[in-house]
Order: C-alpha cells, then structure tokens, then sequence
C-alpha cells in the first residue's frame, strides 16, 4: 500500500454539464513544457457522469499499440469503476498537454503513476460523499465495480448518483493506492476497446475523414530529395472529367477532384519539369562509400573507457568485422494523408499523427492563424512505427487547402509513402574486440557512420549509436571506446521503430556472437559472464533459453541462435530456431522472454511482441530501400514486401513477473530478432551474416 | 460517365461514374463506405478485398464497369449489426486487430476460407491469407481466429 502525499496534485470540481471532474497531472507532459519551470500543471482529467459514465482524456494515439485500453485499466483499477462505463476521448492540443505526441514506447511508463493517483483519489471524494449521505465513517464504506457500498447495511450508492456531491467536497491531498495484490484490472488480458469497431469496418482512420465540401487531392512531388518544381503545364489534367482544381504548394503540384482515383488520374497528365537540386546523383553505394572513407578516421566519442584500442592491441585475440544495414521505410499500411480545412478564422485538421502537437504548430505556421484556433482531430492510426511522427503531410494539406480555398482530404499512394517516407537511416559500423587468454572480453571498439537526423551533441548523434555506445554487456568490459561519424547524404531520415537499435542490435549482437566463437565459448555462457552485472537482462536470456530448449537436440536441419536487448526500459531475449535448406531459409519459432516491468494488459504485450518482431523480420529477409540518382528505386509491396502469413514463425511469448515501474512495450522486440535469426545461420551454415537484408550468397 | 447497376450488401446500387474507376474508390469516394480500405492501389496488399459473387476479390483492381449485374459483399454488409459473422465474432474474441487498418480485408478473405473450408489447416490459412498484408503482424492472431471461426461456424451461424 502506497501513500501519495502532495498538495496540489489532484484539483476537483463540477463538469460544465454537472458530475465530479478530477484534473491531475501527467509529469511528462510539464517534463516537455519550456515554460513551466517545475510548476506542476494539472493537465488531464476524468470525469464522472451523473449517467455513471467514466470519461477521461488520452493524450495518447492508438496506432495498434493498445493505449485506448491500458491506460484505462491503470485508472479505473484504482477508481474501482464499471469497467464498461469507461469512455476516452483525445483532445486537440492546449499548452497544458506540453508535447502532444505517442512515441518512445512511453505511453504506459510515464502515466502510470499519475493515472493511479487520480483514480484512486476520485475514488476518495466519492466515498467521502456517500460517507456524507450516510452519515458513517469512511471506514464503513468499500467500493466495487462502480458503487460504494455501506458494509453495514448493505446499501449501494453508484458513482453517478454521487457525482455532484463529490464535487463539492475539497479535494484530497492524500490518497491511498492499492497494494498490487488488490488489482483486478491491472495485470489482466482485459479485451481491446478497439476491436469491435475495427472487427465491423466502423473505426475511423485518417484516410476515412469526412467533411461536407471537400475535394480529394493528391500531390506530384519531385521524385529526387531536395528538389522542386521548376515549371508545370496543367492543361491536360484539366481535361480529366472530375478534375476541379490544380494548385502549386511548396511541395509540388497539388491535383483536387471529385475522388480519389479521379485525381491520380489527373496527376498522370500532368507535365511538370523538376529542378532536381543538389541530390540529383546520390546513390546508395555512394553514400557507402562515403562510410567507409570515413572508417579509419576517429570519430566525435561517444562512450570512452579504460584505453580500448591500446587493450586491443595488447590482447592475445583479436575480431575486427564490419556491418552495415540499409534505409528502410515505415510503410504503414495506411497510406499518409490528411484532412484540412482552412477558413479565413480557423483551421481544422484530421489526421493519423503521432504528434499532435507538431500538426497545430505546422497548421498555425501555414495559415498565420494562432494555435488555439487550429483543432487538430485524432483518428486512429493505420500504423505508425516513427512515421507519423512527421508533419510533412499534414503541411501539404494545409498548404493544399488554404490555396484552394475548400476543405480537402489530401491521400498518398503507395508510390508516394514509399518514395517520399522519412526513412530510417542506413548504417555502417567497425567494431574490434580483444579477447584475453581465459577468453574474457577485455576491450571493444565500435566506429558509426551514419545520418543524423534529430540533432547532433558534442558531436555525436545519440539516435545513430544507441545500443553500441550504451551496450547492455558495457559494465563488465573494462575498455570501450565508441566513437561516431554524423554525415549527411541527403535523405530524409526519422525514427523508426526502436530507432537506432533497430540496426545497432543486429551489429553489436551478432559481434558478441562472433567474439564467443573467437573465445571459444558458446554464445550463451559468453553473455552470461558478460551479463554478471546486469541482472534483468540475464533474467531473460536465461528464462528464453530454458524455454526454448537451447542446447537440447532439435530436429534435424535446426539451429537455434540468440539475441538479447535492453531498451526502452525493458529488456528481452529472443532465441530464434531456424533451418537452411538448399539455400532457403525459414524461421520456425522465436521464443522470446520480456521483462518489462509492472505488466498492464499482458495480451497487448504479447501482441507487441509478435508485432515489433515481425517488423523485424521483414528486413532480414529482403526489406530494403535503395537510391540511385537521388531518387528511392522501390515502389510498393512488390518490391519492398513484408512479411506475409506464410513467412511467420510460431512466436511464443514469456513475461517475466516483476514489480519494477513500466517499461516500454512497442518497441522492445524489433532490435533482437535480426540477430537472434543471423546468429542460427552461422550456427547451420558457418557463414557470419554481416549485411541486411541478407542476401542469397549468404544462404549457400 | 456511364450508369453501373450492381448488388451492394444484399440492395440495388446504382452509380453513375468513369466506366474504369475501380470498385475500390466507387466504394469509399462515391458512395461514402470506408470500410474498404486502400493500402497499395496494386492487388498486393489485400487490404480492399470485398466479395464479389462471393469470391474475395481485390476492389482495387476491378473496374465498376466489370461489376455490373454483380452481387458485392463489403465488411459493412458481411453481417445485419456488423459484428455477428463467425469470423467477426471469432476475431473480436481473439483480439485480432492491432492498428485495425489491414482488417476489413483479412475478415473478407477469411470469411471466404471459412466458408468453404470447415476444418482449415495452418497450411490452408497460410495459403489463403498470404496475400493479406500486416505490418502490425497479427498473423498468428490470424490463425487461430481463423480456426475458432470455423468452429463458430460448424456450432451454427451463417457463413
Ligand atoms: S489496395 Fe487493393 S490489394 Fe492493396
Ligand atoms: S492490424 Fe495494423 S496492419 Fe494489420
């Protein structure tokens, strides 16, 4: 049982249309606000209804990864309410929310503890006001499922009927959460609120917004980065029946029409001539090269301890390998796009986004209207994955809109998502270890190049080396030295789900691997002595290797191989159980051990799970994206497919019990599973895969 | 611009539009029905898949002229309230969906396979799904509603 005792952290009062509202604060969203300077902003609240509806807001958005339904079960465990009386509701962006946004696997981690402490002070004042009416002690009185019942004589008074009262009475300044033995929510496979209406074709995502007098748009965009448009002809388009409107953003040319297909076909006929700009000649094996010139110069430090490159040097063995991985797209399967209406005093906008906040500010930088008078609409997100944490299509619509003077829902095809995508970066990376003579890991080296594209510190890009810099085996190797070389190369990059880890996990855990069989260890005992001092993540590579049978006989032709991770504040192991036959390669079953804390709904971990290593998978088999004169060379599914059905191993999912705080979920499982999957290869074809996507040479 | 009459969820439709606009946009655009959704405009992703005399068929590639006289079955006609197919059913209790965008076309295809199959293997599933995209990979999800759907089906309920 925990005790919250702190003034000011909770404020109650009536609803405008009656019922108990309780505002309290998610410190993260003050964290992000500059202006605040620690003073605690109440800045989400809850609501009880006469009618006994719970409503409260989330400022989070569902792309699949469940908040809609976790963040609920934390408050209403604690505010012992009708799980079915629950609504939510996403607001537009005010100042009191700070950065508006869902990303980084956080949206469990950094409301849990607010979202326990306002249900479980709403639960208080409705108590006390039922106490009131009563005329007993609090003492006498329990709540469940909705109510609170006097223990004496069996009386039952629910929170709507109590609601107003409530709302007179000061709100607590302390309040007394449940021991975790008491939760009847939390810990639970509650069922999604989402999936009715996704099961029924009802939910509404981005693409499906509607609004009386819009047109359809899509927009002709310089097929090369960077550059734009020089001249257009139009004429042609405006022939097309169902054409309305061509206009000329910063972007590009936007076609306007009565439907969709109907403005494709418009955008077909248009000529434009492109000044292609500075980008014109880029490619992929220059941007490459590029990496490797690089590679025998020092880079801005990132982590230095001890005196690497001298253990190196000194030390008995020695593994030096390169790896690299290439650009990757997002590719939702919603397609980006967004809904705009500017008028003259005001601006509304519908959109799939990650980032709220950053939709108002691009809408009120477009229309010079203030940000208050932009009310940004939250659908649900057909995918997310980092990508929709870009505004660049709400920009285009915005743009699109004011210019044309009417409301417009702007789509992109798949061509368009696939071929101007933020992309994840492409990476090149050195490593070199030193093995002393018991075969101890006593010294490593790891050199980055690859693009920066969220800021640069002390010369190093964060995103570009975590998981090298910040390795989980880091606090038992006496020497490292990581060191980075940020370079730009014209591509446009953002997150990508588990960001830098997405490629640096498949290059630090495949090294470890090669550094075992270097020392003459299996892999598993290796990180086991290297993981002496870092006990979670030893808990789940010790829990996946027992649950797999690691070291067991398989059946014939099957390897097994490991990779393990901590980010996100969670940590996982995968072992992944493979076959190679005549140079075709199949993954049969991953299974994976997840510590991630206090477990809120642990099917939505679960899926989680099989999801961020499906998302995984896909680039080792064959995912990725290439450029030639400035320009992506893949278009759509068929060039850059997916996993699909037939390709998905039996996944099988172990949660480690455990009472730390949340950890993220979202993003925990995509790092591992390349090398989990590269490491079983090398075990059935002694070939080190070092190169994603892999390619057919690797296999024979 | 020609009149197209076709069976829309069990009544006559009739719309009036460019003979070669795909079902798809006829769907979403003119007739305002957005269950259907688009993911790749190219029958690789599966996402548009409706019935079209009770086969799934890939909206995107089917020009409305080539609808005329059919029946099209959409997600929002697959069951009266929505929800109540075996296969919707099966899919609600497994919690199938993640994001939800690839769904309606999943449900379509798996509303087909369980029609005809009454005890659908790993192997049927896989091979009648496969053109159905995830990229939140609920695939194993996929499997076992499709098999609980099936024996939803068998215990009675259209399907
Ligand atoms: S939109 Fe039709 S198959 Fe992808
Ligand atoms: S549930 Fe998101 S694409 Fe399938």
């Amino acid at each position: 049982m925990t005790v919250v005792n702190r003034r000011g952290f909770l404020k109650a009062g009536a609803g405008a249309a009656g019922g108990l509202l309780v505002s309290y604060v998610i410190p993260e969203h003050n964290l992000l606000l500059a202006d605040t300077a620690g003073v605690a902003k109440l800045n989400t609240y809850v609501h009880i209804g006469a009618d006994d509806t719970v409503t409260f807001t989330i400022t989070k958005s569902e792309m699949g990864q469940g908040p809609l339904t976790a963040l609920p079960q934390i408050l209403a465990d604690e505010l012992d309410c009708d799980w079915k009386k629950i609504q939510t509701e996403i607001p537009s962006p005010e100042p009191v929310y700070g950065m508006m946004g869902t990303y980084g696997s956080l949206s469990v981690r950094t409301t849990y503890n607010s979202l326990r402490q306002a249900g479980a002070g709403a639960r208080e004042m409705l108590v006390q006001a039922a106490a009131q009416k009563w005329g007993v002690d609090k003492s006498q009185c329990r709540t469940e499922n909705g109510a609170v019942i006097n223990t004496s004589t069996n009386a039952r008074l629910t929170y709507g009927s109590l609601a107003d009262a409530a709302a007179k009475l000061p709100a607590p300044t302390n309040v007394t959460l449940k021991d975790p033995k008491q939760f009847k929510l939390i810990g639970t496979s509650v069922k999604r609120m989402d999936t009715a209406a996704k099961a029924s074709g009802r939910a509404m995502f981005g693409i499906d917004a509607k609004v009386d007098g819009m047109l359809y748009a899509v927009l002709a965009r310089c097929p090369v980065f960077g550059g734009k448009v020089a001249s257009f002809d139009a004429t042609k388009t405006k022939a097309v029946p169902g054409v309305k409107q061509v206009v000329q953003i910063s972007n590009g040319v936007a076609v306007l029409a009565d439907n969709t297909w109907t403005a494709m076909e418009g955008r077909k006929a248009l000529q434009i001539q492109w000044d292609e700009g500075p980008n014109a000649a880029q490619t992929s094996a220059k941007i490459r090269q590029t990496f490797m010139d690089l590679m025998p110069k020092p880079g801005a430090p990132a982590r230095k301890i001890g005196e690497a490159e001298k253990a190196i040097a000194d030390a008995p063995k020695k593994v030096e390998a390169v790896y690299e991985a290439p650009y990757l797209s997002h590719s939702p399967m919603e397609p980006m796009n967004c809904t705009a209406h500017v008028r003259a005093d005001g601006c509304d906008v519908w959109v799939a986004t990650q980032i709220q906040t950053g939709a108002q500010q691009t809408a009120a930088q477009i229309t010079k209207l203030p940000p208050d008078k932009i009310k940004v609409h939250t659908m649900f997100l057909g995918g997310g994955f980092g990508r929709r944490g870009g505004s660049d299509f709400v920009t285009e619509a915005v743009e699109i809109s004011k210019a044309a003077g009417v409301p417009v829902k702007l789509t992109w095809s798949r061509e368009d998502d696939m071929q101007h995508d933020l992309y994840r970066p492409s990476s090149y990376v050195k490593f070199a270890g030193g093995i002393d003579a018991d075969g101890n890991l006593v010294a490593f080296t790891g050199r980055v190049a690859s693009q920066p594209f969220a800021g640069i510190n002390n010369g190093v890009d964060r995103n570009a080396v975590d998981g090298i810099a910040n390795l989980g085996y880091g606090a038992s190797i006496p020497n490292i030295l990581v060191d980075n070389h940020p370079t730009e190369t014209g591509i446009p990059c953002t997150f990508w789900r588990s960001v830098g880890y997405s490629h640096n996990t498949f290059f630090t855990e495949s090294f470890i691997d090669e550094l075992a069989h270097a020392a003459g260890k299996d892999p598993v005992d290796f990180r086991r002595t290297l993981l002496a001092k870092n006990p979670r993540m030893l808990g789940v590579l010790n829990l996946a290797v027992e649950k797999s049978g690691y070291g067991k006989p398989l059946p014939a032709g099957h390897f097994h191989g490991v990779g393990v991770v901590d980010n996100i504040g969670s940590f996982n192991a995968q072992v992944a159980e493979v076959s190679v036959t005549n140079g075709k390669l199949k993954v049969h079953k991953v299974t994976c051990a997840i510590d991630c804390g206090v477990v809120i709904n642990p099917a939505i971990v679960e899926q989680q799970v099989q999801s961020g290593i499906v998302f995984g998978l896909g680039p080792v088999l064959r995912q990725a994206i290439t450029i030639d004169r400035g320009r992506v060379m893949q278009a759509n599914f068929n060039n850059y497919d997916p996993l699909r059905i037939d390709e998905m191993p039996v996944v099988e999912v172990h949660i480690v019990p455990s009472t730390a705080n949340p950890g993220g979920v979202g993003e925990a499982t995509t790092p591992n599973i390349s090398p989990a999957v590269a490491n079983a290869i090398f075990k059935a074809t002694g070939k080190r895969i070092r190169h994603l996507p892999i390619r057919q040479q690797d296999l024979v | 611009m020609a009149a197209v009459k076709f069976t829309l969820n069990g009544k006559p439709q009739t719309v009036d539009v460019v003979p070669q606009m795909p079902l798809l946009w006829v769907l979403r655009d003119t007739l305002g029905m957005t269950g259907t959704k688009f993911g790749c405009g190219m029958q690789l992703c599966g996402a548009c898949t409706v019935h079209i005399n009770g086969q799934p068929t890939r909206s995107c590639g089917m020009p409305i002229s080539s609808v005329a006289g059919k029946n099209v079955t959409t997600i929002e006609g697959l069951s009266p309230d929505g929800t109540s197919h075996p296969v919707q059913r099966a899919w609600i209790e497994v919690d199938v969906p993640q994001c939800g965008y690839c769904q309606s076309g999943q449900i379509m295809t798996a509303a087909a396979l369980v029609g005809k199959s009454n005890d659908p293997t790993d192997a049927d599933i896989d091979e009648a799904m496969r053109g159905n995209l995830c990229r939140c990979g609920t695939y194993q999800s996929i499997r076992r509603a499709v098999k609980l759907a099936a024996q939803y089906k068998a215990k009675g309920g259209a399907a």
